[in-house]
Order: structure tokens, then sequence, then C-alpha cells
């Protein structure tokens, strides 16, 4: 308000207002949606506990490909694919506990290593249009695994298992049932709230390895391979002209992002506790980023804080969307229409901006 | 192949090899394996007309959709991710004929009309939109479509009508999920002139509404206003310094394209005989991009040859996998097949070099 600092500040607090905007309107659309459905806080705050710890790591994924100047990954749900892979195996050999989670994920690793190698040399050859091969990569893969595990599976690849294979004698069953590795993190640290006079699971291990996983984004950024990115999403010319070896540098970033959707997975199944063979995967990359995109985060421009904050608001309105739906217009149903089109809508309106703002610093 | 003998290469090889290269490795591959599907289809004694009946009838079906596709191409947006827009607007023209019970040849007439008053400010907005957002467009057309059709599948739920056969039995509101065209308009272009041909039945009136729309775009693009768009497309720069504004020409080629899709689905919808509405319409530009690009064309560049050929092959391919898979082996491996054909294109088409 002091005069020397006048522009300046008032310049400030817009910039901060119109980053806040994004997250602000969601939390004021959250609250009216509470309200109008008379939702407790306890009903909330067991709801988020689950959903927060089953899709933030998911979330996180994100943030690599968006420093190093790739954008959306699209193409984390080939790295939920990875992940399903472990968890099929660990299910069919009948590992349990935390023992069967760690087996997983040294499973479904170097399978997402290979396919963040294929996928990132596949945004190598598609240079600025990484999103839309992002998303036509995820399609195609889901086709792929469609073909091994809808019919290759048991027929043309040994695999034994009544209890998971088709009645026809291969292909899996849409639903594969986890409960060998559930709450195989959530249950590290057993925690247990009494809300509302039942009990609820505080899924207090997988808290600490998300904790774990902000730090290591935070301290990434510091590392030269973190710096290096960062070049290049800044000033991608710049970067190649001072030696950075961008190519490299672009798969390594969607190799990253790719296991860590492999583990985000992981941990979603480990919670939920069921895999839907052919759909568990499907909406993972719209959802986390429609997540991401709540926070106000941008396509170039991603925090950890913001991963965690719009992993919460995204999910409560999640949650709050169809309640809100019946209460106010007696059907549902409307609602669930409501939150898959708020989901579209936030990343139409973050890729509109990205263009946009992109097309009017470019010279004409 | 045979008439190549006179050519300067005397390995015939290299002769297949140059002829691979100009046609593209994917199409010759997508072309051997439905050869290899009516092979499979003689030789296990199936009913090869009835098989050639259906291919037909989809081809016309689908034909528009994926000719919408074309102006786009043309007028330098790309490959229209965002055809549901269009199409939403053809749904919005079909129910408004069903809702008045506006039946026979009036009421296609009517939906084209409604849909075609519908489409073109949206298309116009549409292109305006992709005009601030350049280098996006595929992107933005793709998110821009899944939320439109998201949003609509709210106001079908709303929606002011109240025709007993549109609404849901139960409740008395809220539009059905799917809405049957019989006795309304059901197939009135694929029974019209129809006829056989050693047990072939040729849709007639659906295929000549898709030669005549062929013949009008082709036609269109040698006018004046035409070769505009296209010059617009290929050296803005250029189109700028004579005068054009290529702003201007990509809303116009926008617009064009959601028209097609918009009469596009109302001839889909006539042959296939129900309306599907909610989420039917959110995925339905892939495959039409998917054949445009198994035709031959690229992100870049794309003729009415390359509409043809691509609908044709693709879904002949999808029809006939069907059942002739199911001869050889049990469960239906064509949902996964028309997957990866149809991203495995779009893929190739995004990540070929030197087509930028």
């Amino acid at each position: 308000m002091s005069p020397p600092a006048g522009p300046t500040a008032a310049a400030r607090a817009r910039h901060a207002l119109g980053q806040a905007a994004v997250p602000l309107l969601f939390a004021l659309l959250c609250l009216f949606g509470i309200f109008a459905a008379r939702i407790t806080p306890e009903f909330l705050v067991r709801e988020m506990l689950v959903r927060f710890s089953r899709n933030a790591l998911l979330v996180l994924s994100l943030l690599i490909p968006i420093l190093a100047g790739l954008g959306l990954n699209f193409g984390i749900v080939i790295g939920a694919m990875a992940g399903q892979i472990g968890a099929i195996l660990v299910t069919h050999w009948g590992v349990r506990g935390i023992a069967g989670f760690g087996l997983a994920v040294l499973i479904a690793t170097p399978v997402a290593i290979l396919f963040g190698i294929g996928t990132g040399w596949l945004f190598n050859r598609a240079r600025g249009r990484e999103m839309v091969t992002g998303l036509i990569a995820g399609f195609f893969a889901n086709g792929l695994y469609q073909l091994v595990f809808l019919f290759a599976i048991g027929s043309l690849i040994p695999f034994h298992s009544p209890g998971m294979v088709l009645p026809q004698g291969y292909g899996l069953r849409n639903t594969v049932d986890l409960l060998g590795i559930q709450y195989a993190i959530d249950d590290l640290v057993p925690v247990h709230l009494t809300l509302e006079g039942s009990p609820v699971r505080v899924p207090l291990g997988s808290f600490l390895l998300i904790g774990l996983f902000c730090l290591f984004n935070v301290f990434f950024l510091r590392t030269k391979l973190g710096q290096e990115l960062r070049a290049m999403g800044q000033e991608p010319h710049v970067a190649a002209t001072a030696g950075i070896r961008v190519d490299r540098n672009r798969i390594i970033a969607t190799v990253m992002s790719t296991v860590f959707a492999a583990w985000g997975q992981l941990f979603f199944l480990q919670n939920i506790g069921t895999l839907n063979t052919y759909s568990s995967h499907e909406q993972v990359g719209m959802f986390s980023i429609a997540a991401l995109l709540v926070s106000g985060a941008t396509v170039t421009r991603a925090t950890v804080g913001q991963a965690l904050l719009g992993a919460l608001l995204f999910h409560t309105l999640f949650v709050v969307s169809p309640l809100a739906g019946k209460a106010l217009a007696g059907d549902a149903q409307i609602g669930e229409y409501f939150r898959v089109f708020v989901a579209y809508a936030v990343i139409t309106v973050a890729l509109v901006l990205h263009a946009w703002q992109k097309g009017r610093r470019a010279p004409k | 192949m045979a008439e190549t003998t006179a050519a300067p290469h005397p390995s015939p090889l290299e002769g297949l090899r140059e002829w691979i290269a100009e046609i593209g490795i994917p199409r010759v591959l997508i072309a051997a394996f439905l050869l290899l599907l009516f092979a499979i289809a003689v030789a296990t004694h199936m009913d090869v007309a009835s098989l050639l009946t259906d291919s037909l009838l989809r081809v016309g079906r689908n034909g528009l959709i994926v000719l919408a596709l074309l102006p786009a191409v043309q007028g330098g947006v790309g490959l229209n991710f965002g055809l549901p827009l269009g199409i939403l607007c053809g749904i919005v023209g079909c129910i408004v004929a069903l809702n008045g019970a506006v039946t026979g040849f009036t009421g296609l007439l009517l939906s084209c009309a409604v849909a075609t008053a519908l489409a073109v400010p949206v298309g116009w907005g549409y292109g305006w939109l992709l005009n601030r957002t350049r280098g996006q467009e595929m992107m933005v057309g793709t998110y821009l479509g899944f939320a439109t059709v998201s949003a609509m599948s709210i106001f079908w739920l709303v929606a002011p009508f109240h025709n007993p056969t549109l609404v849901w039995a139960i409740g008395g509101h809220g539009l059905r999920t799917t809405l049957t065209l019989s006795g309304v308009f059901d197939k009135v272009l694929d029974r019209l002139w129809s006829f056989q041909v050693l047990g072939v039945r040729i849709p007639t009136g659906t295929l000549l509404v898709f030669a005549l729309a062929g013949l009008v775009v082709s036609l269109f693009f040698r006018t004046r206003a035409g070769i505009t768009i296209s010059a617009a497309r290929s050296n803005p720069r250029f189109a700028r310094a004579a005068g054009i504004s290529d702003e201007r020409t990509r809303i116009q080629a926008t617009i064009f394209s959601t028209v097609l899709a918009a009469i596009g689905i109302v001839v889909f919808s006539q042959s296939y005989g129900f309306l599907q509405l909610y989420t039917a319409p959110l995925l339905m530009a892939f495959p039409a991009v998917a054949c445009l690009l198994i035709g031959g064309a690229s992100v870049q560049r794309a003729t009415l040859t390359h509409v043809v050929i691509g609908t044709f092959l693709f879904q002949s391919i999808l029809t006939v996998a069907l059942p002739v898979t199911s001869q050889v082996i049990q469960g239906d491996i064509s949902e996964t097949a028309r997957l990866i054909i149809q991203n495995g294109m779009i893929l190739y088409a995004l990540t070929r070099r030197g087509d930028r």
C-alpha cells in the first residue's frame, strides 16, 4: 500500500490472486456442494483420507515431464499398466502382504522403464505435440494390453489360475481380487481412528511414502539432472546449445514419470483391493491431470504443493458432486456427469490458456 | 505390377519397394490384412456377399463423418479431433425432428437443416478458438469435444423434450440413452433405389449422398473461396501479402468441417437406425481420423481419394474382422484389433519425420 512499492505490490497481489483464482473457485464449488448436500465433516474426512492417499502419487508422477517442458504426460496410463502387470503376477504367484507389494514394485519397475523409453522415443519423434501423442499412445497401449491379457494369456502365454482366468481357458477375468496385497502399505503403520462411532483406517504408511516422494521431488530439482530439465523446460534452444543432451534427458524424464505412475497405480490398487483388469488404468491420465490443474498448475509450471492441493480439491469435488446433484436436482446422475464435465473442462481451459499465451508471446 | 517391365529399374524387387514406398507401408499392410480376412472368409465358406453388403453399408454410414475431416486439414487446422462438436449439433437436429414426429424424407431434411443451423455458429466459435490456440489444435479440439459431450450429457438429462417416445418411461424426464428411428427416418436413404448385384445389396441412397458430398467438397476447393483456403494453409505469409487473412480461412474451414460432421451423424443415424446420446459421441473422432490416415493422408495433406480409400479399408476391416476371426478363435478380438489399428495409425501419422 505504501506509495513507492505501490505498483509492484499491487501487481504482485494481482499475480498471486490470479494464481489462486482457480483453486479458490474450486474450493467454493466444493463448499457449495458440501452445504447443498449437507455432508458431515466426518464423512468428508473419512473419504478424503482414502482418496487422497490413493491418488496423490499418480498426480505427483506428472511433475517431472512438466519441468522438462514435455507438458502434461497423458502417457502415464502406460505406467499404470506396468503397475497392473506387477499386481497381476504377484496375485497369480500368491505372494502376500508387504513382500507381495515389494515384488509387484520390483516387477513393475523394469517394465515401466521399458515402456517409458518407448514413450519417450515417441515424444522425441513428435516434438511439439507430445500431449496428443501421449493420449493416443495410451489408447494404443490399451489395445496391446487387451491383446495380451484378454487373448494371449492362457493360450500363448502359459498361465494356470482358475480363479483369475475366464472359464474359456484364456484371458483374465474382468476383476482380479488383490486381497493378498490390500492395505500392504496403508497398514505398514497401523493407525485407526473412531469417527461417528465406527473405526476409520488412517493410511499412515501411504502418507509417509507420499511425504518421502514429495521430498524426492523437491530434492530432485537441486540435482544436476533436475537443473538440466528445468533449463530445457524454460529455454529449449538455449539448453541445446549449452550442451545439454536434450533428447536423452527427455527420455529420462518420461521414464521417471512412467515408473512413478506404475508405483502410483500399485498404491491405488493396494488400497482399493480389486483390479478392474480392463478399465482400472483407463482414466488414470485424465483424473490425475485434472487434479493437478485444479490447483492452478499450468502446462508449463507445477509444484509439489500444487499437486497435493489439487489432489485434495479434485477428489473432494469427486465425492461431493454426485451427492450435491442428488440433493439439488434429485438425480445423482447429473452430479456424475458434472464431475466428468469438470475434469474435461479443467483440462480444456488449461490447454487453451497455454496455447493462447504461447501464441501471444511468439512473434506474429 | 506386370506393366512396369519397361521401367528403368531392372530389378522387380526394387520396383516393388518403390511402389510400396509410394503407397505407404501401413496402407499396404492394412490392405493385405483385409485381403487375408476375405481369403479366410472364402476358405471357411462364409457368406461373402453378406460381408460385402455390411461393408458397403458401413462405408456409406461413416463416409460423411470422415469427409468432414477433409476441409479442416485443407484449411491448415490439422486433424479435427473436435468432430464431436458437429456431431452433437446433428444429434440435436435429429431430436428436434423426432420430438415433432416429422417422419420420412421431411424428417431427414429437417434434421439436416437444424443441424446445419446449429453447426455454423458452433463451427465459427470453435474456429475462433483454434485461431487463438495455434500449435495445439489437436489437443484443444480433443478436450473441447470431450468437455462438450459431457456437458451435453447433462443437457440430455434436463432437456425440455416431452415426447413420451424419447424420454424415460419412469420419471418422465431425461432423454433415453438410445432413441430408435424406426418409423421415423430409419434407413430412408439406405433403401432409396437400393438394388442387389450377385447377392450384394447396394445402399444406393446413402452412397449417393456420400458421393454427392464428396463432389461438393472437391468442387468447393476449386472455387475461389476454396482455393483461398488452401492457399492460406500452404503459405500463410504469401496469402497475407495477397490480402488473404488465414485467420478467416481457418474459421471457414472449421465451419465447413463442423457442418459436414453434423450432417454426417444424421446420415449415420438413419442408416444405423438408432440415435445414440450421452457418451456415445465421445470417441467418434478417433476412428474417423484413423480412416483418413489409413487412406494415405497426413496431418498436413488430405484428398478425397484418401477419404474414400481409407473409409473403405478401415470400415471393411471392422465389419469383416468380427465374423471372420470368430471362426478361428473364440471371443471378440475385433474391438482389440480396432484399438490397435486405429491408434497405431494415428501414432504413426503424429510421429512421421519431416511432416510438421
